[in-house]
C-alpha cells in the first residue's frame, strides 16, 4: 500500500496505509504497551494498555486496531493516558496475588515492568481478591488463574500459531479462565509455546517452575541439539558444584531462525544433559574384560597406542571411523582430516539419515537453487512432498503454517499418508507409498487440479523428505530444473546431519562433497590422504566380523543398536567410543572417553536446509571433553604435531596451548599485551573450535561463511559445493530416523521431561479412542 | 404471560395488531399483512431504502442509528452472501418490548426481515431470540413454518423468481451477545463477545458476508412503515425521530406496562397520566429513562419529550425505551447495587475495565450497602465507573458505568447516610447483601 504521513508525540512518520499504529511506532521507537497485542496474532483489544489519543476523536482509542492514514494527530504518553494505563493496572492488581518474589516470572513479568512504568502501587479495594487453586495440565504446562490477566495470547499461539486449539476460555466475567478445551489435560503437542507468550506468571513451566530466578541464570543463545531445523533456542544455566545446571530452555532470544517458535524437545529437552547416566571418567577395558574408570591421560594413551599399532602394522584401510550427526562441523572436519591425514584412512562414514549427497549431487552446478529454512516461511508457493514435518520438523511446520495464515502463500502437497500440515494445504495428492518417483511426470502430464494449480505457480519452494534418495532425487530436481524458478530443500533428521555430509564424513568424499580422488586444493594440505574410497558404515562392520578391521573410532553415534550388529562382530576389533552416554556401542568399546554435548561446547551446526548457525557454549560438565579436544589430544597422544591438524597461531611459533583467557575474565588486556609479545594471535588453542573456520572457509566449497553474521548469533545459508560429485548413494546408505514430537534418538532416551510428554500424550490418545 | 395495556395517548401501529390472534397467518393477513412485502418487492431495493430513510424510523435497539441510512451502508455487489439479522436479545433490565411482538405478531418480524432483505439483496435471514425467551422460539417457528408453507418465503417468494430464507436461533443467555458482533459471534456458534469494529457488520458481518441486523421492533415496525407511507410514519414522532416506540414502564408505577407512544411524548406525562401516577400515592425519587444502562434522572429533570436527541440533551438516553419508575421509599445504593450486579453477572470477561471494574464496584457497593463503608469508598466507586467509561471493548462497560455514575453524583448524600455504621435508612440491605 502508498506510504502515508501521520504524526505522533509531534514526530512525523511515515508508514504503509493501513499499518497498525502499535507497529508504526514500535518501529519508530515510539513504546507503547500492550498485553494483548503480539505480532502475528489476531487482534483483540482486550488489554486496552495501548490507548491512545487521536487528533479529533472523543474516545481513546486503541493502537493495535487503529490502522494509519494521512494526516492523522496522535499522542501516546499525556497525563490522560498514563491515568488510562494505570486505572487498568490497578484493576489487574486488584485479583492479582502479588507473589511476585516466588513467582517464576518476577524479573521478567511484563506485568512487573507495566506497574513499575505507570505506578499503581496503591491499592483501592478492601475485599478478597478473587481466588482459584493453580492445575496442572500436562507434565509441561501449569495454570495459575489469579495470575493470570486474561491477554489471550495462549488461547491464540496454540490456535493460530500451533494449529492444535487445545485452549479456550471458560466462564465468562471475573470469573473467566483459561482452560483446555475438553477436559483438564491438555491433549496437544506440549510445544510450551503458550507459556513462552505469557506475559505473567500464569502459565508455568512443569520442568523450571519454582526452580530459580531469573537472575540467578545466563542467558546463552544457542542451537537446539534435536531435529534438524536447527531452532535458536537460549539456555537459562545455573552453578552447581559439578559444573552448571541448565535450568530451562525458551526461545527468548526471538532473533534466530525459528523467529517466535520452539517445540517440546527444543524447550523441555534439554535435560538429558543432566542426565545421572552422562558418562564423566574415560572407561578403559581392564584385562578382566571390565570397563574400568580411567585417567584422560591413560585413557588417550591407551587409545593413541593402539590405533598408531593398527595404522603401522596393517594400514590405514585396517581402521574405520563413524562420526556423528549431532558433533559440531568443526569437529566433524577435524574428525576426517584426522581420519584422512593421521590415521591414514578413507574409511569414514556416519549415520545417514538422508542421501545429502544425492542431493548435492543433482543440484551440482546450479548455484542458488538451494533454499534457506527461512524461506519457508515467506515463499510465495510450496510444493511439500513426503515427510511429516508437523512432527519430524516442528519448526518447518510452524513456518509452513505461519506462511500460509499471515502471507495466502499458497501450499502443495504430495504425501503417501494423511499429515496434518493438509489443513493449510491449498492443494493435496495423495501418493501410493512407490509413487514418488513419478511425481514430476504426474505433474506434467496428468492434468489433475493439483497439478495444473501447481504447474501456474511462477515460482516454487519443493521441499521433500527423506523418501527421495539417490536417482529419485535427481529426477525430481531435474524437473524442478526444468521448470525454472524452482528451489529445493531435503529434510533429513538431527541437528546436524546435513553438516556431516558436507564436512565430509564420507568415504569417497572430501568436506564439499569434493572426490578423493580428485582431491584439487585438498592434496597439497592433506599430506599423505589415500586416494581410494574407503568402507561405508555397513562395509566396516563386514571387515570387522572378518577380522580385517583392527581398529574402530566411534564419535557421538551409535551403530551398534542403529544397525543391530552382533557384539561377536566387534571381537577382533579395538573400539574407541566418544560419546556422552555409554551407549551399546560404547559399552562394547575397549577406550570410552566421555564427551560434552552440544550445549557444552561452541561450534557450527549447519541445518537440513544449510543455514549454517553458531553453538554456543551454554553449560560445563567436570570430566568431559568436548570432541573437538578429545581428537587434538588423541592426535598429540600419537605424537602428530597437531599445529598440521588445528592451524592455530601463526606459523612458527610456540603453541600458547590452552592459555587464552576468556574476553571477560579481566585479564584480557594483559593476556594481548603477552600474546602481541610473543607474536601469536587471538584464538590461539588447538582446543578452540573455531580456529579451524579459516581452513573450512578456504578449502570447503559453498562454506565460504558470513563470518560477521555467523559468529553474531545469525543464520548464515550454504548450498552444497557444487562440484562434480560421485557418490555412494541409495537407499540402503541412508535410514531415517522417523523421530516424534517427544523422541530424539539417544539423546531423547536420556531426557526425563521427553518421556513423561510422550506418556502424557499416549495416554490423552488412549483416552480419547476410549471417549 | 404479561397483561396487555392500553391508554387513549397510544398510537398504535406496531401494536396495532397485538391480542388480535395475528400470530395465526390466516388471521395475520386477514388484517393486512405480508401486503407491504409484496409492494416492496414489486418496487426495488432503492425505493425501500428511500422509504425508510424518509421515515425517520431509529434504530429501536438503544442506540437510535437511522435504519434507513444503516441499509444504505451495504454493498450492491459482494462476493460473499449477505444476511439480514433480527436482534431479538432483548436483556435490557427494564425492557420488555421485543417479547410481546413475538408473542403477539410474529408475522410482523418475519415480514420486516423479508423487506430488509429485499433492500439489500440477501437472501438469508436470520431471527435471533434471546435464550430465555426459547419459549417463543415454538412461536416464531410456527410463524416462519407457515410462511413457507404459503411461499412468503423460500426459493420464489410470493410467486417470484426472488429468494428469501428465514432461519430462526436462540442465544444460550447472555445479555453481552446484544451486541451486535458479539450476537454474530453466538450466531455463529462461538463465544459471545464483540467483534472489533470497524469493519462494521455492513460491510463484513456474519460469516464475513456484509450483514443488516436491527432491533426486532425495527424489524417489526418495517411493513407499517411501507403500508402507511414514509412521510405519514414521520409525521407520528418529533422531529428527526419518527413514529411511535414501545415504551416498557415499569417500577412504582400503578399501572406498569408496554406502551406505544408517539417519538417525544413527555415523560413526566408517561408517567403520572399514561402509567397512572407513583404507586400507593408515593413521591417520585428517580427514574432510568431507557433500560438499566442509562443515567438515572432526578424528578425535576423529567419534563422531556421521549426521543433520543431530547433525552440526550436531559444528560441521559433514550435507549431501549425501558422506563424504570423508582419511588422514595427505595434505597439508591441498593438500586445502583443491583444495577451494578447484573452487569457484573453479564460482562462478558474480554476486555479488563469492564471485567475487572464492575466487579470491583459490585464487591464494594455490597460491602458498603451492609454498612461497612467508609468515605474513600463514595470516591473508589466514582473513580472506578470513570476509568471504565469510554475505555471498554464494547458499550457493555459504559453500561455499567453510566448508571453507577449517575447514581453517585446525584445521590451522593444518600451513599454518605451509610457510612459510620449506620444502617441502610430504608432498612432493606439484608436481602441484597448476597445479590
Amino acid at each position: 500500500m502508498a506510504d502515508v504521513n501521520f504524526i505522533v508525540d509531534g514526530k512525523k512518520l511515515t508508514a504503509p496505509a493501513g499499518t497498525l499504529l502499535i507497529d508504526a511506532c514500535r518501529k519508530a521507537d515510539i513504546e507503547i504497551p500492550a498485553f494483548c497485542y503480539y505480532p502475528g496474532l489476531s487482534l483483540q483489544a482486550a488489554c486496552r494498555m495501548c490507548v491512545v489519543r487521536q487528533e479529533k476523536v472523543g474516545k481513546l482509542q486503541t493502537a493495535c486496531t487503529t490502522t494509519v492514514a494521512e494526516g492523522q494527530v496522535f499522542i501516546t504518553e499525556s497525563a490522560e493516558i498514563a491515568q488510562a494505563r494505570k486505572a487498568t493496572i490497578q484493576l489487574l492488581l486488584g485479583n492479582h496475588p502479588l507473589d511476585c518474589p516466588v513467582c517464576d516470572a518476577g524479573g521478567e513479568c511484563e506485568l512487573q515492568d507495566m506497574t513499575f512504568k505507570y505506578g499503581a502501587g496503591e491499592s483501592l479495594y478492601t475485599e478478597a481478591k478473587q481466588h482459584r487453586e493453580e492445575q496442572q495440565w500436562s507434565p509441561a504446562v501449569y495454570y495459575d488463574r489469579p495470575r493470570c490477566i486474561l491477554c489471550y495470547r495462549c488461547t491464540r499461539i496454540c490456535g493460530e500459531g500451533m494449529d492444535v486449539w487445545a485452549l479456550g476460555v471458560q466462564n465468562r466475567g471475573v470469573r473467566s479462565v483459561i482452560a483446555p478445551n475438553g477436559g483438564d489435560q491438555l491433549d496437544c503437542e506440549q510445544c510450551g509455546m503458550c507459556i513462552d507468550v505469557c506475559p505473567v506468571g500464569a502459565l508455568t513451566s512443569g520442568s523450571y517452575r519454582y526452580k530459580t530466578r531469573p537472575w540467578e541464570m545466563n542467558h546463552v543463545s544457542t542451537v537446539c541439539t534435536h531435529c534438524a531445523d536447527g531452532c535458536k533456542v537460549t539456555l537459562g544455566v545455573r552453578q552447581v558444584n559439578d559444573g552448571s545446571e541448565i535450568v530451562r530452555a525458551d526461545n527468548r532470544d526471538k532473533s534466530g531462525i525459528n523467529g517466535d517458535f520452539l517445540c517440546a524437545k527444543g524447550r523441555f529437552g534439554f535435560d538429558f544433559v543432566d542426565s545421572k547416566e552422562r558418562l564423566t571418567k574415560p572407561l578403559v577395558r581392564n584385562a578382566a574384560g571390565e570397563l574400568e574408570p580411567a585417567t584422560w591421560e591413560h585413557a588417550l594413551r591407551v587409545a593413541a597406542a593402539k590405533l598408531k599399532e593398527v595404522r603401522d602394522s596393517k594400514g590405514g584401510a585396517a581402521i574405520g571411523v563413524i562420526g556423528s550427526n549431532q558433533t559440531t562441523n568443526e569437529e566433524n572436519y577435524l574428525l576426517q582430516k584426522f581420519a584422512r591425514t593421521v590415521l591414514k584412512t578413507n574409511s569414514i562414514d556416519h549415520e545417514r539419515t538422508a542421501d545429502y549427497v544425492a542431493f548435492a549431487s543433482a543440484l551440482a552446478g546450479h548455484p542458488g537453487k538451494g533454499a534457506s529454512l527461512r524461506e519457508a516461511g515467506t515463499a510465495p508457493a510450496i510444493l511439500l512432498v513426503g515427510g511429516n514435518p508437523t512432527e519430524e520438523h516442528p519448526l518447518l511446520a510452524w513456518n509452513l503454517r505461519t506462511n500460509v495464515r499471515l502471507n495466502r502463500a499458497r501450499l502443495y502437497i504430495a504425501n503417501c499418508s494423511e499429515i496434518k500440515l493438509e489443513r493449510q494445504a491449498t492443494a493435496v495428492q495423495h501418493l501410493t507409498e512407490d509413487g514418488y518417483p513419478a511425481l514430476g511426470a504426474y505433474l506434467d502430464l496428468s492434468n489433475s487440479d493439483f497439478s495444473k494449480a501447481v504447474l501456474a505457480e511462477e515460482s516454487l519452494l519443493v521441499i521433500f523428505g527423506q523418501e527421495y534418495r539417490g536417482l529419485q532425487i535427481a529426477s525430481l530436481v531435474e524437473w524442478g530444473l526444468k521448470r525454472g524458478n524452482v528451489r529445493f530443500a531435503y529434510l533429513g533428521d538431527y541437528a546436524n546431519s546435513r553438516g556431516a555430509a558436507d564436512m565430509g564424513l564420507l568415504p569417497d568424499l572430501l568436506p564439499g562433497y569434493v572426490p578423493v580422488a580428485e582431491p584439487g586444493a585438498f592434496a597439497a594440505e592433506y599430506a599423505g590422504l589415500p586416494a581410494t574410497s574407503g568402507k561405508t558404515q555397513p562395509e566396516m562392520f563386514a571387515a570387522a566380523a572378518k577380522g580385517e578391521l583392527g581398529a574402530l573410532l566411534v564419535v557421538g553415534a551409535n551403530p551398534v543398536a542403529k544397525l543391530g550388529i552382533d557384539a561377536i562382530a566387534l571381537k577382533n576389533t579395538f573400539v574407541i567410543v566418544q560419546d556422552i552416554f555409554l551407549t551399546e556401542t560404547a559399552a562394547l568399546a575397549d577406550v570410552v572417553l566421555p564427551a560434552a554435548g552440544l550445549y557444552e561446547k561452541t561450534g557450527t551446526v549447519t541445518n537440513t536446509f544449510g543455514d549454517v548457525q553458531l553453538a554456543r557454549k551454554a553449560a560445563d560438565r567436570a570430566g568431559v571433553k568436548p570432541d573437538f579436544e578429545i581428537l587434538v589430544r588423541l592426535a598429540g597422544a600419537m605424537d602428530v604435531d597437531v599445529k598440521t591438524l588445528v592451524p592455530f597461531g601463526k606459523s612458527g611459533t610456540t603453541a600458547d596451548l590452552g592459555q587464552s583467557r576468556g574476553a571477560n575474565s579481566g585479564e584480557a588486556d594483559r593476556h594481548a599485551v603477552w600474546l602481541a609479545a610473543n607474536n601469536l594471535e587471538w584464538k590461539m588453542s588447538p582446543f578452540d573450535p573455531l580456529a579451524v573456520l579459516d581452513e573450512i572457509e578456504r578449502l570447503v566449497p559453498g562454506y565460504a561463511l558470513d563470518r560477521t553474521n555467523l559468529l553474531g548469533g545469525n543464520d548464515v545459508a550454504t548450498e552444497p559445493g557444487f562440484v562434480p560429485v560421485s557418490a555412494l548413494t541409495g537407499s540402503d546408505l541412508a535410514v531415517p530416523a522417523h523421530d516424534g514430537l517427544f523422541t530424539s534418538g539417544t539423546l531423547g532416551r536420556y531426557s526425563k521431561a521427553l518421556k513423561e510428554l510422550e506418556e502424557h500424550q499416549a495416554r490423552e490418545v488412549v483416552e480419547a479412542v476410549v471417549e | 404471560m404479561p397483561r396487555l395495556v392500553s391508554h387513549p395517548d397510544e398510537v398504535k401501529i406496531v401494536t396495532s395488531r397485538f391480542g388480535m390472534g395475528a400470530a395465526n397467518i390466516e388471521r395475520y393477513i386477514e388484517l393486512g399483512g405480508y401486503a407491504s412485502a409484496k409492494k416492496c418487492l414489486e418496487q426495488g431495493p432503492d425505493w425501500i431504502i428511500n422509504e425508510m430513510k424518509a421515515s425517520n424510523l431509529r434504530g429501536r435497539g438503544g442506540a437510535g442509528f437511522p435504519a434507513g441510512m444503516k441499509w444504505s451502508f451495504v454493498p450492491k455487489q459482494s462476493a460473499k452472501p449477505k444476511y439480514v439479522l433480527v436482534n431479538g436479545d432483548e436483556s435490557e433490565p427494564g425492557t420488555c418490548k421485543d417479547h410481546l411482538i413475538f408473542l403477539h405478531d410474529p408475522h410482523a418480524v418475519i415480514e420486516g426481515t423479508i423487506i430488509a432483505g429485499l433492500a439489500i439483496g440477501a437472501k438469508v435471514g436470520f431471527i435471533y431470540l434471546r435464550g430465555e425467551y426459547r419459549y417463543l422460539l415454538e412461536i416464531m417457528e410456527k410463524a416462519v413454518a407457515d410462511a413457507y408453507a404459503r411461499g412468503f418465503l423460500g426459493k420464489n417468494i410470493f410467486g417470484s423468481d426472488t429468494e428469501f430464507q428465514v432461519i430462526t436461533q436462540t442465544g444460550a443467555g447472555a445479555y453481552e451477545v446484544g451486541e451486535e458482533s458479539a450476537l454474530m459471534e453466538s450466531l455463529e456458534g462461538k463465544r459471545g463477545v464483540p467483534r472489533i469494529k470497524p469493519p462494521f457488520p455492513a460491510v463484513v458481518g456474519l460469516y464475513g458476508g456484509p450483514t443488516v441486523i436491527n432491533n426486532a421492533e425495527t424489524i417489526a415496525t418495517v411493513p407499517h412503515v411501507i403500508e402507511m407511507g414514509a412521510a405519514a410514519y414521520a409525521a407520528v414522532g418529533s422531529e428527526r425521530n419518527g413514529g411511535t416506540r414501545l415504551f416498557s414502564i415499569s417500577g412504582h408505577v400503578e399501572r406498569p406496562g408496554v406502551y406505544e407512544l408517539p417519538m417525544g411524548y413527555n415523560l413526566k406525562k408517561m408517567i403520572y397520566e399514561v402509567a397512572g401516577g407513583i404507586r400507593g400515592g408515593r413521591k417520585l425519587k428517580a427514574v432510568v429513562p431507557g433500560g438499566s444502562s442509562t443515567p438515572v434522572l432526578l424528578p425535576e429533570e423529567i419534563d422531556i419529550g421521549m426521543d433520543f436527541d431530547q433525552v440526550g440533551k436531559a444528560g441521559s438516553m433514550l435507549g431501549s425505551g425501558g422506563v424504570v419508575v423508582i419511588d422514595d421509599q427505595t434505597c439508591i445504593v441498593e438500586f445502583a447495587l443491583r444495577t451494578i450486579s447484573f452487569y457484573q453477572h453479564e460482562s462478558c470477561g474480554w476486555c479488563i475495565p469492564c471485567r475487572e471494574g464492575t466487579d470491583w464496584i459490585k464487591k464494594s457497593l455490597t460491602r458498603f450497602h451492609a454498612g461497612f463503608g467508609e468515605a474513600k469508598d463514595i470516591d473508589n466507586i466514582q473513580y472506578l465507573a470513570e476509568n471504565m467509561m469510554g475505555r471498554t471493548f464494547c458499550p457493555l462497560g459504559d453500561a455499567a458505568a453510566m448508571p453507577t455514575l449517575g447514581f453517585v453524583k446525584k445521590f451522593r448524600k444518600e451513599f454518605e447516610d451509610h457510612l459510620n455504621g449506620k444502617p441502610c435508612p430504608f432498612a432493606k440491605h439484608v436481602d441484597l447483601a448476597v445479590v
